[in-house]
C-alpha cells in the first residue's frame, strides 16, 4: 500500500485527502510514482472522468508499474514523461489554456503535488480546484534557508543541503509559493555538533 | 524636540548604546510578573509625551544608524525587501502614510511639500532631498514601499486582505526576530505564525486575525511582542543565522549583563485607504540586561518573566540554553518585594 497517516503538524504543513472525482468539462492529472495508483482508484470511482481527462505522468522509480493501465483508462491526452522538469513546459502550457472550471488533480509525494500547486496557483487556478492525495515516498522538497538552494527527495533529518554543503534540519514550516519545508543549519551554535541522520518518520 | 543620532553599530564591533532618555522611555513589556500569549491589542493613538508610543512612527537616537545596517542587509541580500506584483498600490499608500505621518509628528526633521501629484520630500537626517511624482515609480530610485522603508526604523509587512484572511504579499525585513520575509511571503496569517507554539491551540491567532480583518482606517492599532538576542544584533535572520548563532555560545556569567539584550517589538497596523491593505510595522527596541536593571521594578520583574517562562516559550525564543545564566545574573537584582502594576518605572517607589 502507497497510503501513509501523516501525524498531526503546525498549520503550514500541507495536508493530503483522497482525490475523488468532481464534475467538469475538463481534468487534469498531474501524478508520479506511486501517485499513479491513485488516478486508477480515482477513475474506478467514475470511468468517465477519462474522457475528458488529460493525464501527465512522471513514472520514476516505479518503472512501468502503472503506465500500461493508464493508458488503457484512454484519456483524452496522456503524456508519460521522464521528469518533473521535461513535463514542466507541457504542464504550463495546459495550466495557460484551462478553462474556467478546470479541475485538477495532484498524487505522488509532496514534492511533486507541492511543485505543481504552485504552479497552479500562479496560474490563478483556484485552490478551491486543487485535489491533492499523497502516495509513495516520504521526502521532502526541502529549501535551505541559507543559500536558497533546493534539495529534492530529502529522506533524513538532518540531511546536507546540496548547494552550500550546510548541515540543516528538517523544519515542518512549509512555503506553497516555493513549494518547499524549511531547512535551517543544525549546528550554529555548536559547529560540528551534528546528531546522525535519521529517516523522516520514525 | 531635539535627537540626537548615536554613532553606532549593530554588528561587528557592537558600538550600539542606550542613552538614559533611550533607556527611561524603553517600551518594557511585562505589566505583571509573568508572561503569557495574549490578544494584547489596543488602539495606537498616542501616549505619554517622550514614550515610544506618542507617534505614529516614532524616531529615536538609532535612527542614522539603523538605515545604514539596513543598507547594509540589503546589500549582501536583496530578498530582504520583497513585493508580489499586485502589492504596488498598498506600496504608495504606505509612503504616503509614511511621509505624511513624519512631517506632522517631526516637522523638524522631515517636510511634505505637495502639490497636486508632485511631491517634494525632505529628510533631514539622512539627507534627502527627493522631488518624484506621486504614483509614478519611474520617478523614485526604488520602488515605493522600499523607498520609504530605506527610511523609516523598524521591519515592515503589506498584507494584502481578501477570503476573510490577511496575506503576507511585500514586506522590508532586515531586523526580524528569526524569521524569513523570502520563506513567507504570499502566506496567510495562519501559515506564517505556523511555527508558534501555544498560542494557535489558545485561539489567539483566530481572535487576533478577526481584530485586524476590521482595523479601519485612521484608527491603527498595536501591540508589544519580545525576544532575547545575545549583542545589538539588529539582522537576527534564519539566513544568517549559521553565521550569527555561534554568538550564543560567547555568554559568560561576567559578560552577560552586557551582553545578554531584551528585545521588543512595537508592532502597529495601519489600515490603507487605496489598496485596502494592512500595514504591519514592527518596531525593535533592543536594551541590555545591566541597562534595565537600573530600572529596579524591570530587573525584578523580567527575573520572574523569565524565571517562570514554560519551556516551549523559552526555547521557541531561542535562549532555552542560556536562561540558567540570565536568571543567576538577574537573580542578583530581584530582593522578592513587590511590584507595581503596569508597565511603567516607578521613579517615586524606587529611591534608596
Amino acid at each position: 500500500m502507497s497510503k501513509f497517516q501523516f501525524p498531526e503538524a503546525i498549520r503550514s504543513r500541507p495536508v493530503y485527502a483522497t482525490l475523488v472525482p468532481r464534475k467538469s468539462k475538463h481534468h487534469l492529472m498531474v501524478a508520479n510514482a506511486e501517485g499513479g495508483e491513485a488516478l486508477l482508484d480515482l477513475v474506478k470511482a467514475d470511468a468517465g472522468l477519462m474522457a475528458d481527462a488529460h493525464v501527465i505522468y512522471i513514472p520514476g522509480k516505479t518503472g512501468e508499474a502503472y503506465i500500461e493501465q493508464l493508458q488503457k483508462l484512454q484519456p483524452a491526452q496522456v503524456y508519460v514523461g521522464p521528469t518533473y522538469d521535461a513535463a514542466l513546459p507541457r504542464l504550463r502550457l495546459a495550466l495557460k489554456n484551462a478553462h474556467m472550471g478546470l479541475q485538477l488533480y495532484l498524487a505522488g509525494t509532496e514534492g511533486l503535488i507541492g511543485q505543481v500547486e504552485s504552479e497552479a496557483m500562479a496560474a490563478g487556478i483556484p485552490v478551491t480546484a486543487i485535489q491533492k492525495e499523497h502516495r509513495g515516498s516520504l521526502a521532502r522538497r526541502m529549501q535551505c534557508v541559507h543559500c536558497k538552494g533546493i534539495t529534492e527527495d530529502v529522506l533524513t533529518d538532518p540531511f546536507v543541503c546540496s548547494h552550500c554543503g550546510l548541515n540543516l534540519f528538517v523544519r515542518d514550516h512549509y512555503s506553497r509559493r516555493l513549494a518547499a519545508f524549511q531547512g535551517v543549519c543544525i549546528d550554529a551554535e555548536d559547529p560540528g555538533n551534528v546528531p546522525p541522520a535519521k529517516e523522516l518518520y520514525t | 524636540m531635539n535627537i540626537k543620532f548615536n554613532d553606532e553599530t549593530f554588528r561587528d564591533d557592537y558600538t550600539f548604546h542606550n542613552s538614559d532618555w533611550a533607556i527611561q522611555r524603553f517600551p518594557f513589556p511585562f505589566h505583571e510578573d509573568h508572561y503569557m500569549y495574549a490578544v494584547n491589542m489596543e488602539q495606537h493613538r498616542g501616549g505619554p509625551e517622550g514614550s515610544v508610543y506618542e507617534k505614529r512612527f516614532d524616531v529615536d537616537e538609532h535612527y542614522v544608524a539603523e538605515m545604514r545596517d539596513r543598507a547594509m542587509v540589503l546589500a549582501d541580500d536583496p530578498l530582504r525587501c520583497q513585493s508580489l506584483p499586485h502589492m504596488e498600490l498598498a506600496g504608495w499608500d504606505l509612503l504616503e502614510l509614511i511621509m505624511v505621518s513624519k512631517s506632522e509628528d517631526y516637522p523638524d526633521l522631515f517636510e511634505l511639500h505637495r502639490n497636486g501629484d508632485h511631491w517634494r520630500w525632505v529628510n533631514k537626517p539622512l539627507g534627502i532631498d527627493d522631488s518624484f511624482t506621486f504614483m509614478d515609480e519611474t520617478t523614485l530610485p526604488y520602488g515605493p514601499m522600499e523607498y520609504i522603508t530605506r527610511q523609516t526604523q523598524g521591519d515592515f509587512a503589506l498584507l494584502d486582505q481578501r477570503e476573510e484572511n490577511l496575506w503576507m504579499d511585500a514586506g522590508i525585513v532586515t531586523t526580524q526576530a528569526d524569521w524569513s520575509l523570502d520563506f513567507d511571503i504570499g502566506m496567510n496569517f495562519f501559515e506564517w505564525h505556523a511555527p508558534v507554539p501555544l498560542a494557535h491551540e489558545k485561539g489567539i491567532f483566530v481572535r487576533a486575525l478577526k481584530f485586524l480583518l476590521n482595523v479601519q482606517q485612521g484608527a491603527p492599532g498595536r501591540r508589544l511582542n519580545w525576544t532575547m538576542t545575545v549583542n545589538p544584533l539588529l539582522d537576527t535572520s534564519p539566513e544568517n543565522y549559521h553565521k550569527w548563532g555561534i554568538q550564543k555560545s560567547s555568554l559568560t556569567p561576567d559578560n552577560v549583563g552586557q551582553k545578554q539584550y531584551l528585545r521588543v517589538e512595537l508592532q502597529t497596523f495601519f489600515r490603507l485607504p487605496r489598496s485596502n491593505g494592512l500595514v504591519f510595522p514592527i518596531r525593535c527596541y533592543l536594551i541590555s540586561l545591566e541597562d534595565i536593571v537600573t530600572i529596579p521594578k524591570w530587573g525584578r520583574r523580567l527575573h520572574r518573566v523569565i524565571r517562570d517562562l514554560p519551556v516551549e516559550l523559552a526555547t521557541y525564543k531561542g535562549f532555552i540554553d542560556n536562561r540558567p545564566m540570565i536568571l543567576d545574573y538577574l537573580s542578583k537584582f530581584d530582593d522578592g518585594s513587590e511590584t507595581s502594576p503596569g508597565v511603567w518605572p516607578d521613579p517615586q517607589l524606587e529611591k534608596g
